[in-house]
């Protein structure tokens, strides 16, 4: 594409509105009088939560719909023209050279069938951009940039060989490849761990530098867009709720979302517990041993306590361990060695040897409402049950009482008849936490279960879930990844590292220095608000991994 | 990888054999037992007796299956309990004209299926498509004889383009061949063609609705280069399943088309033998039989393993 | 038109419309049919008149009262063939995925076995011995098709076994019998349903196709597949008779499709992401 003068608006969208179209006629209004613009080097960052028409509106910009919808109103200028008017090969030569795309998913993005070269190559090539020599010299400068391994030889792999986070940094080799003016990200980080998202992060976010490629960052953390964008534009329902400056709208933003967003993200309630002294603990997990089919150790020498009134937080990255530990404590994994006591007697490690009782004091809640609740029964068939099952109560008082949890819960009585269907996201997850209750338990172990659901609900189910406890007194044992909820919510916190466990005790104790290295790399790997964040991170960056490979070394001896 | 294609060698192998036994097993033990289907009614105990002795009866099955299995293997089928003529010389010519008429079907019906299920992914949702769709629903719940004698009524009884027995002998010329099957031929391309054509359109659509086709079209790259090096590459191994499975599927419809056309194949052979009782030959049918569907099947297995990415470059 | 809160397509009504004729054809036979099934009423293949609708078969007898007299046989027979492969295929299947191990292994060996020959094929082997009496017809087909329906019970019941909700019902110290019945069976219901449609049309075919080579039901009953073998010497001169029962054949199987292509689109738009 031609050069110009740096400041001029490559990209104009005006009163942008798209809705779906089915064969009965119209559907829902995705995104709705959207407008904004873009220059030459410069990002802006899409924010919202699902359904707020993000991803829509990014692919517009490639003047490109998902089957069923339609561009119905608006303008989108790239350079002076208005994509809506360019014919079917305008608008192809446009895609690539013009603006690039990256989805979420690396793995699903790439064609399982072709390396990765003759996937980026054929880009620029087909494009008339470069020849075929000159491509592949491009994408390897491009590997080089982005910190790819063996950067002569890494395109010749296939997407299968290649590891999820150098995956997405391949994605964006690839949308380089043409040279894009301007760079869709679509959540690129999302399904990254969180110490990947650092170094991906870093890579896009010197390539745009480098490059001065405009850009689009589409995300729901509001954190990872501080450190990105130029400008900030918060959707909700495809509408826009403000559009500022990214100083702006993170410092003072002016619309009420906005500030619930900003709010959460940056202080949230401090939900800790005060923990009470005196008592045994009610859960004492002691160096449990635990393998799938005896062969992969995946729980390996685990000791933790929970005390009433207690929220103790497991943390770590996928694949740490820390849902394995969660299924050995309530039965589903036998464990092989070790000890697990529930108030002060020995749990069997098999689910079929354990009473009544002890089943009944320890209930779970669980990661995904969708899979968690029968779609086939009833609110008052799911919540009822453990209340016919356990305490044996005639149905007019199982019918009772299901009325009273759902009142607990902030749910319209009239649900009692209805079927997880028909609720949203965040009521299925109270109906989740409500057969918990049901059982009247000691213990609630809650398995990740705000990731599934946007940020202000999964705010709301915290807060929730504190209120259960200051009123009952309830211990929780929250699995999760998610070190900015856990530094809210816990006492105590146990960090597990491929089925270990690096440290534990009071949060307090255990988030302040002196940290254990793969602590602090975890820490300091949660986004902040902080726009100079990921520059701090990344100075200290070399000297935290270099710490955490010593002392997975020392684990291993 | 090699050691998988081995392994499905092997297992395909397993399998036949697995067939064999139950074959072997399915006409020597079951209640009614050989001398018995062959004396039928007229059947004494002292004439069965003596005709148990004369087939070899008398000896355990175990040892009669190994026997049966050892002379199968160097093409030793025995001896037809109806004609007394050799089961292998049966069989042979009988074979060719089925090999011939399924070859024949196969040909024609594999091509327009493909060609026929790609328009329908290409234009999905389009008159053409939706057309296509109802009309296909209504033929696969069509049984074979139906779309037969509808062929025969009218295009051989009304119109005399075809003949409406297919009666080849081993010295028709190749020419004629091909006339006198024209019939069969369509009726089982009819029959398949439906199938066929419904899967290639799903697995192509399946294909078409993932998220490396919608990259592919992000990247601005013209259509044809989508469909031809993005989503066929990848559409090859499920098509290829499909075709091996319909064509298994074949061999069923060959043996009633054949019935319908008077046709000298091996299906006629068969149904007549089972009608007689005539176990040496329903045995070697079946296993013929058995041995092509489980090569189909190799096949389609096969096809999947052959395109498999992540099997052909291993980490 | 509604159904059960679903939308009802003109395909599946027009489906609906054809079993219930065809049920209450099969079911109200005696009552239904203008003469006996067996009465000799005039000469052979005389000609359609207002008495006869569809004229005399190769005995002389009601050609039309013969088409609804082989409805009785041909669904009554597809029909318990269905029920018994399916009373066969879910137990088991059922079986299978829940107590797994060693009962597993071997009825998924023994389904493997019965499933490496195309199905007539074996059908023949077994009836060369055993002849075309009308239980060994119905034993044979049914524990054949019961392959299927024991593949796809076992894996309904996997899948639904491995959902979190049937994890929540086992914590909760609930008894195996309570969870297949309250947990996994109700999820299983729709697809299984579907499939009992596919499996009867196929058994339906099987057996007409089985009748139709002779080997299926034999004279004096008559099922439609055997009447197609009966008359169709007559098709070299030009008369419709083979295409009657044949057309029934083929007209029922379509209304059964159309049903249960219905059902399989409503199940998968319940479960999907709502495309």
């Amino acid at each position: 594409m031609s050069e110009r003068r740096a400041g001029e608006d490559i990209l104009r969208v005006e009163g942008l509105r798209v809705e779906v179209r089915t064969d009965r006629g119209p559907g829902p209004v995705l995104v709705d009088d959207v407008s904004f613009s873009l220059r030459r080097g410069e990002v802006i960052g899409l924010i919202g939560e699902s359904g707020a028409g993000k991803s829509t509106i990014g692919l517009t910009a490639l003047g490109y719909t998902r089957n069923g919808c339609f561009i119905t109103g608006g303008r989108i200028d790239f350079e002076g023209r208005d994509i809506r008017q360019m014919s079917a090969a305008e608008r192809r030569a446009l895609r690539g050279p013009g603006v690039a795309y990256i989805a979420q998913s690396a793995a699903a993005s790439f064609n399982p069938a072709m390396t990765l070269f003759e996937q980026i190559c054929e880009i620029p090539v087909l494009h008339g951009v470069m020849a075929a020599a000159e491509a592949k010299t491009e994408a390897i400068r491009l590997f080089r940039e982005l910190d790819l391994p063996e950067p002569e030889k890494f395109g010749n792999r296939y997407p299968h060989q290649v590891s999820g986070g150098q995956l997405q940094r391949a994605m964006a080799a690839m949308a380089m490849a043409a040279r894009p003016d301007i760079l869709v990200f679509d959540e690129p980080t999302t399904a990254l761990d969180v110490t990947t998202q650092v170094e991906v992060l870093a890579a896009f976010r010197t390539l745009i530098r480098e490059h001065r490629t405009a850009a689009i960052y589409i995300t729901h953390d509001l954190a990872v867009v501080a450190q990105i964008a130029d400008h900030i534009m918060v959707l909700r329902f495809g509408k826009m709720v403000e559009y500022g400056p990214a100083a702006q709208i993170l410092a003072a933003p002016r619309e009420d979302y906005t500030r619930r967003l900003v709010a959460d993200r940056v202080a949230g309630h401090d939900f800790r517990a005060l923990r009470t002294v005196g008592e045994p603990p009610l859960l004492r997990v002691s160096n449990v041993v635990a393998s799938y089919r005896s062969l992969l150790r995946v729980i390996d020498d685990v000791s933790v306590e929970v005390s009433r009134g207690d929220t103790v937080a497991v943390v770590g990255e996928s694949g740490s361990g820390k849902s394995t530990l969660a299924r050995v404590i309530i039965g589903l994994l036998p464990r092989e060695s070790g000890d697990i006591r529930f108030r002060g007697e020995s749990l069997p490690p098999q689910l079929a040897r354990r009473s009544k009782d002890q089943l009944r004091r320890i209930q779970m809640i669980y990661q995904m409402p969708d899979v968690a609740l029968n779609p086939n029964q009833t609110l008052l068939e799911i919540i009822g049950r453990p209340v016919q099952f356990y305490f044996g109560r005639p149905r007019a008082e199982v019918r009772a009482r299901v009325l009273e949890l759902l009142r607990m819960m902030d749910l319209p009585e009239a649900f009692i008849a209805r079927k997880p269907a028909e609720l949203s996201g965040g009521q299925k997850q109270r109906v989740g936490i409500a057969r918990a209750l049901a059982a009247e338990p000691d213990l609630i172990i809650c398995d990740e279960v705000t990731s599934a659901l946007d940020q202000l609900v999964g705010e709301e189910i915290l807060r929730l879930l504190k209120r259960l406890q200051d009123e009952l007194g309830i211990a929780y044992l929250f699995i999760t990844h998610d070190l900015g909820t856990v530094r809210r919510i816990a006492n105590k916190v146990a960090v597990m590292l491929k089925g270990r466990l690096v440290a534990g005790g009071d949060t307090a104790t255990v988030f302040a220095p002196p940290y254990h290295p793969y602590t602090e790399l975890l820490l300091s790997s949660v986004p902040e608000m902080r726009r100079d964040w990921l520059d701090e991170v990344l100075a200290r960056r070399g000297e935290t991994l270099k710490a955490v490979r010593d002392a997975q070394i020392r684990l291993a001896s | 990888m090699l050691r998988l294609i081995a392994q499905r060698l092997g297992l395909g192998l397993l399998t036949l054999l697995a067939a064999s036994v139950l074959i072997f097993a399915g006409t020597e033990i079951l209640p009614g037992d050989l001398a018995s289907a062959v004396l039928q009614n007229t059947a004494t105990p002292e004439s069965l007796a003596e005709m148990r002795k004369e087939l070899g009866l008398d000896r355990p099955a175990a040892v009669r299956y190994v026997e049966w299995l050892g002379n199968a293997a160097v093409g030793d089928f025995g001896r037809s309990l109806a004609s007394h003529r050799d089961v292998v010389e049966e069989i042979a010519p009988r074979l060719r004209n089925t090999l011939f008429l399924a070859s024949y079907a196969a040909l024609v019906a594999v091509p327009l299926a493909v060609a026929l299920g790609l328009m329908a992914a290409i234009w999905q949702g389009g008159v053409y498509d939706r057309a296509v769709n109802f009309v296909t629903l209504l033929t696969i719940s069509v049984p074979e004889y139906l779309v037969g004698y509808i062929l025969i009524k009218y295009l051989s009884v009304h119109l005399g383009w075809f003949p409406s027995l297919a009666n080849v002998t081993p010295d028709t010329p190749l020419v004629q061949r091909i006339g006198l099957t024209f019939l069969p031929m369509l009726t089982l391309v009819l029959v398949v063609v439906a199938h066929m054509m419904r899967m290639t359109r799903a697995s192509v659509l399946q294909i078409m609705a993932s998220p490396y086709i919608e990259m592919a079209f992000l990247k601005g790259l013209p259509k044809w280069r989508v469909v031809v090096r993005h989503a066929f590459p990848n559409a090859l191994a499920p098509i290829i399943n499909v075709i091996a499975l319909d064509l298994a599927y074949l061999i069923v419809g060959v043996v009633i088309v054949e019935a319908v056309f008077v046709y000298p194949g091996l299906g006629q052979l068969m149904v007549d033998a089972v009608s007689k009782h005539d176990v040496p030959v329903v045995q070697a049918c079946g296993l013929i039989f058995a041995g092509a569907f489980i090569l189909l099947n190799l096949i389609a297995d096969m096809a999947a393993i052959l395109s498999n990415p992540r099997l052909r470059h291993p980490r | 038109m509604r159904l059960f809160g679903h939308r009802v397509p003109l395909t599946a009504l027009i489906g609906l419309a054809i079993i219930a004729i065809n049920v209450v054809a099969a079911v109200g036979a005696p009552l239904i049919a203008p003469y006996d099934q067996a009465a000799v009423l005039g000469d052979a293949w005389a000609d359609p008149t207002p008495q006869y609708v569809l004229g005399l078969d190769d005995l002389g007898r009601d050609l039309f009262s013969r088409l609804i007299y082989g409805a009785r046989m041909s669904i009554g027979l597809a029909f318990v063939v269905t029920c018994l492969s399916f009373a066969i295929g879910i137990v088991t299947g059922f079986a299978g995925a829940v107590l797994r191990g060693w009962v597993d292994m071997l009825l998924s060996r023994i389904v493997d076995l019965l499933l490496s020959m195309p199905t007539l094929i074996f059908a023949f082997i077994v009836l060369s011995v055993l002849g075309t009496a009308l239980p060994v017809l119905i034993v044979t087909i049914a524990i054949l098709d019961s392959t299927k329906v024991f593949r796809l019970a076992r894996a309904l019941a996997m899948n639904i076994a491995a959902l979190e909700y049937v994890e929540v019902a086992r914590v909760r110290g609930e008894g195996l019998w309570w969870v297949i019945r309250r947990e996994i069976f109700p999820n299983a219901v729709a697809p299984l349903v579907a499939e009992f449609g596919l499996r009867f049309s196929f058994a339906f075919l099987f057996i007409a196709a089985l009748s139709f080579l002779g080997l299926g039901v034999q004279p004096p009953a008559a099922d439609w597949g055997s009447m197609v073998r009966d008359y169709r010497d007559m098709i070299n001169l030009d008369a419709m008779a083979p295409l009657y029962p044949a057309g029934a054949i083929a007209i029922l199987t379509i209304g059964v499709n159309f049903v249960v292509d219905w059902m399989l689109a409503v199940h998968s738009r319940g479960h999907g992401e709502g495309a």
